[in-house]
C-alpha cells in the first residue's frame, strides 16, 4: 500500500538547544494503520507528532502527508488530518456541545450534519446525557473523550493522537480505544503516542520505537517481540532497545 | 461561530463581564464626580481654609470679606475656640488638617496707608502742588509687607497656583482701590471722584453651533477622556482570553484547523468590537441622563453622537489591536495582566487624560503625540468641544486604524515566527 505519511530525513534542533530532538528521521505509515510511536521522556515523540501537524518547521529534512506538503498546501493537510492533543483542548466554561459546535464550525462544518454528529459521537461514548454540562464540570476520563470527538468531528484521513488515554479510568480508556478502533474500522489511519505499552501492544499495528531523536525499530508488534531475544510483550522490546536509565531532563 | 463563542465566554465569566461593563461606569461616575466638584464645587462643599489676621484693620478686613464670598472657601479664624496664631495654624496645615493658611501681617492696613500716602505726595508735590521740601524731610521708611501662605504639602501644585494668583489679584485690587482713594482725598475736595471698576474686562469668546454657544463644562472634558480610558482596559480581558488559549492548549486545536490565525483574530476583533461600542454607548448614556441626578452637569452630544459613535469604533479598534499583540506575546496571564494594566495608565497620563497635553514639557509633548489614548482624546474634542467634521477627525482616526494594523501585523508575524522554533 502508498504510504500515508512519509518522512525523509527529518531533524528538529531547537534555538539555543545543545542536542537535535529529531535527527536524521525517516519513518513511512501505511495508509489504515494504527501506528504507535513509543519512547522515553524527551525521545522526540511530541516534537515529531508537532512538525506533522504544523505546529512548528523542521531544521532540514522533509515529510509529506497524503502526498501534500505544509509548503505548498497547508489548508489541504489540515483539511485531513485531526489533532487530539494531550492537553483538554477545550474551553472549560463552555458545554460539550458548545464546544463541539465551535471546533466543528473551524473546519467547514455547520448545521444539522454538525449537529448530528456530535449527538452521534457523545453517544457512542457515553456523553450524550452531559451535552449541556459544562466541561469545567466533568471528570478527566470524561474531558479526554469530548477532547477526542472534537479531533475527529470532520472525520479525519489521519488522526494524531498524543497520550489520548493518560490519567483516565479503564472504562474510560475502553470506550476511547473502542472509539479509535471504530474510526480506524470505517477508514481513518491512527497516530498515537503513548506510556501505556501493553495498550499500545494490544491497540496498534504497527509500532515504531524511538529514542534520541532516532528511529530504533519499526514493525508489528508481533514481529517486535519475536525480534527480540528473550522478549515477551512489548515492554521487554521497550527496554531492550532504550535502556534502564531514567530521562530526566530540563 | 468565532465570534458567538467569544460572547460566550464572556457571558460564563462573571468578573470579566463586571470589568467590561461596571467598572468603566464606576470609574467614569466617580472620576467625573470628583474632577467636577474641583472646580465647580457640585457638592456645594467648600473648602476651609485658615486666616490669622493680625493687622484686624481694613484690608485684612476686605480679605476676609472676599474669601468668605467665594463660592470655593470658607474662613476659619478659630480652632476650638481659640483664636488663630501663626503657630497653631502652620501646625494644623503641616499636619494635613487644612489645606491653607493666610497670615496677614501685623499693621498691614496702616503701613498700606502710609506708603500710599508717601507715594501720592511724591507725585502731588512733583507736580508742584505741595511743598515737596518739607513733606520728604517728615518722610518715614515703610518696609515692604507680606502676607504669609501657608500650604499642605499633599495640596497639588495647580491649586497652589490658583490659590496664589487669587490673593496676589485680591491684594492687588485693594492697593489700586486705596490710591484711587488717596488720590481722591489728596486732590480735593469731592468734585473729582474716580471710576474704581475695572477698566479692561474679560470676555470669553466661544464657539457657536447654529446660533448657540458651546459651552464647554467638566462633563465634555471629563466624559471623552474617561470613556477613552476605560474603552482601553478591554486590553485586559482580550490578552487575558488569548494567554488562556495557549496555556489550556485549545490554541493548538487552533493552529492544527485550517482557518488561519488572522480569522481566528478577526472573530476576536469584531467581538470586543461589540463591546467597545456598548461600553461606549453605556458610559454616554450613564453621562446624560444620570449625571444630572448626581448634581453634575449632563454631557451635550448636539446631534455628534454618530460622529462620536466614529471616533469610538476607531479607539476600540486601537485598544483591541494593542489587546491582541499582548496577548500573543504574553506568556502567562501573570505577565499580561499587570502589564495591560500598566501600560494602558501609561498611555492615558502621556496621552493627555490626566494632565492636558499641553501643560507637559515639550519632550513629553512629542511622546504624548505617540499615545493613541492622545489620538483619540483630540479626536473626541474635535467633536464633541470643536465642532469638528469627519475630515477634521480624519488624520486621529487613520492613526488608530493604522496602530491596530501594526500591532495585529506584529502579533500575527510573532506567532508564525514562533512556530518555526
Amino acid at each position: 500500500m502508498q504510504p500515508i505519511i512519509q518522512i525523509t530525513k527529518l531533524s528538529k534542533k531547537y534555538k539555543d538547544a545543545e542536542t537535535y530532538s529529531l535527527n536524521d528521521f525517516s519513518l513511512s505509515v501505511t495508509e489504515g494503520q494504527i501506528f504507535g510511536l513509543l519512547g522515553p521522556n524527551g525521545a522526540g515523540k511530541t516534537t515529531l507528532i508537532s512538525m506533522l501537524c504544523g505546529l512548528i518547521k523542521p531544521t532540514s529534512g522533509s515529510f509529506s502527508i497524503h502526498n501534500l506538503t505544509y509548503a505548498d498546501n497547508p489548508n489541504e493537510i489540515k483539511k485531513i488530518i485531526g489533532v487530539v492533543p494531550q492537553e483538554y483542548a477545550l474551553y472549560p466554561t463552555l458545554t460539550a456541545r458548545e464546544n463541539l459546535m465551535y471546533f466543528g464550525s473551524m473546519y467547514g462544518l455547520k448545521g444539522e450534519n454538525l449537529k448530528e454528529k456530535i449527538i452521534e459521537s457523545l453517544d457512542f461514548l457515553g456523553l450524550l446525557k452531559f451535552a449541556d454540562k459544562r466541561i469545567e464540570t466533568f471528570s478527566g476520563g470524561m474531558k479526554r473523550r469530548v477532547n477526542l470527538i472534537a479531533g475527529i468531528l470532520h472525520n479525519p484521513k489521519i488522526l494524531f493522537l498524543d497520550e489520548p488515554t493518560v490519567g483516565v479510568d479503564v472504562q474510560s480508556k475502553s470506550a476511547i480505544i473502542d472509539y479509535l478502533k471504530q474510526l480506524n474500522k470505517n477508514g481513518t489511519t491512527i497516530i498515537y503516542t503513548s506510556h501505556h505499552l501493553s495498550e499500545a501492544e494490544d491497540f496498534c499495528t504497527d509500532i515504531a520505537i524511538i529514542d534520541r531523536g532516532q528511529l530504533y525499530a519499526q514493525d508489528t508488534p508481533e514481529n517486535l517481540i519475536r525480534s527480540t531475544a528473550n522478549a515477551n510483550n512489548l515492554e521487554d522490546v521497550f527496554i531492550s532497545l532504550t535502556g534502564k536509565e531514567l530521562r530526566d531532563d530540563i | 461561530m468565532s465570534v458567538y463563542k467569544e460572547f460566550l465566554l464572556l457571558k460564563r465569566d462573571l468578573g470579566g463581564l463586571l470589568t467590561l461593563f461596571v467598572m468603566p461606569l464606576v470609574l467614569l461616575i466617580a472620576v467625573t464626580i470628583i474632577q467636577d466638584s474641583t472646580f465647580v464645587s457640585a457638592s456645594k462643599a467648600k473648602i476651609p481654609i485658615l486666616l490669622v489676621d493680625n493687622d484686624n484693620g481694613k484690608v485684612s478686613k476686605t480679605v476676609y470679606d472676599n474669601l468668605q464670598q467665594s463660592t470655593i472657601f470658607t474662613v476659619v479664624t478659630k480652632i476650638d475656640n481659640e483664636p488663630l496664631t501663626e503657630s497653631i495654624a502652620k501646625e494644623a496645615v503641616f499636619k494635613g488638617k487644612y489645606q491653607l493658611a493666610i497670615i496677614i501681617p501685623e499693621k498691614l492696613s496702616v503701613d498700606l496707608q502710609a506708603k500710599i500716602d508717601q507715594n501720592v505726595e511724591k507725585i502731588t508735590s512733583n507736580l508742584g502742588m505741595t511743598d515737596t521740601l518739607a513733606k520728604t524731610q517728615k518722610t518715614n521708611i515703610v518696609n515692604q509687607k507680606e502676607v504669609k501662605l501657608y500650604f499642605d504639602p499633599a495640596v497639588q501644585m495647580s491649586f497652589k497656583n490658583a490659590v496664589m494668583s487669587s490673593v496676589d489679584k485680591m491684594i492687588s485690587q485693594i492697593e489700586t482701590k486705596s490710591i484711587y482713594a488717596t488720590f481722591q482725598e489728596q486732590l480735593g475736595d469731592g468734585d473729582v471722584s474716580f471710576e474704581q471698576k475695572s477698566f479692561i474686562s474679560f470676555k470669553e469668546i466661544v464657539p457657536r453651533v447654529n446660533d448657540e454657544e458651546i459651552i464647554p463644562n467638566s462633563v465634555q472634558h471629563n466624559v471623552p477622556a474617561w470613556t477613552l480610558f476605560a474603552m482601553f482596559f478591554i486590553v485586559l480581558p482580550l490578552s487575558i482570553n488569548i494567554v488562556k488559549e495557549k496555556t489550556q492548549g485549545t490554541f493548538v486545536r487552533l493552529r492544527t484547523n485550517p482557518v488561519s490565525n488572522s480569522i481566528v483574530l478577526a472573530g476576536k476583533t469584531v467581538a470586543y468590537l461589540i463591546i467597545c461600542m456598548i461600553q461606549f454607548y453605556m458610559m454616554v448614556a450613564v453621562a446624560i441622563f444620570l449625571f444630572p441626578h448626581l448634581g453634575l452637569p449632563s454631557l451635550n452630544v448636539q446631534g455628534h453622537l454618530l460622529m462620536m459613535s466614529v471616533v469610538a469604533l476607531f479607539a476600540g479598534f486601537a485598544a483591541i489591536g494593542f489587546g491582541i499583540l499582548l496577548g500573543t506575546i504574553a506568556k502567562t496571564q501573570e505577565q499580561s495582566a499587570p502589564f495591560g494594566a500598566t501600560s494602558v495608565i501609561i498611555l492615558a497620563a502621556i496621552g493627555g487624560v490626566w494632565v492636558p497635553v499641553f501643560a507637559m514639557s515639550k519632550a513629553m509633548q512629542i511622546i504624548a503625540e505617540s499615545s493613541p489614548m492622545n489620538w483619540g482624546l483630540n479626536a473626541f474634542y474635535d467633536v464633541l468641544l470643536r465642532n469638528g467634521s469627519l475630515l477634521d477627525i480624519l488624520p486621529e482616526i487613520s492613526l488608530l486604524f493604522l496602530f491596530f494594523i501594526i500591532t495585529t501585523t506584529i502579533a500575527l508575524l510573532y506567532d508564525k515566527k514562533k512556530r518555526t522554533v
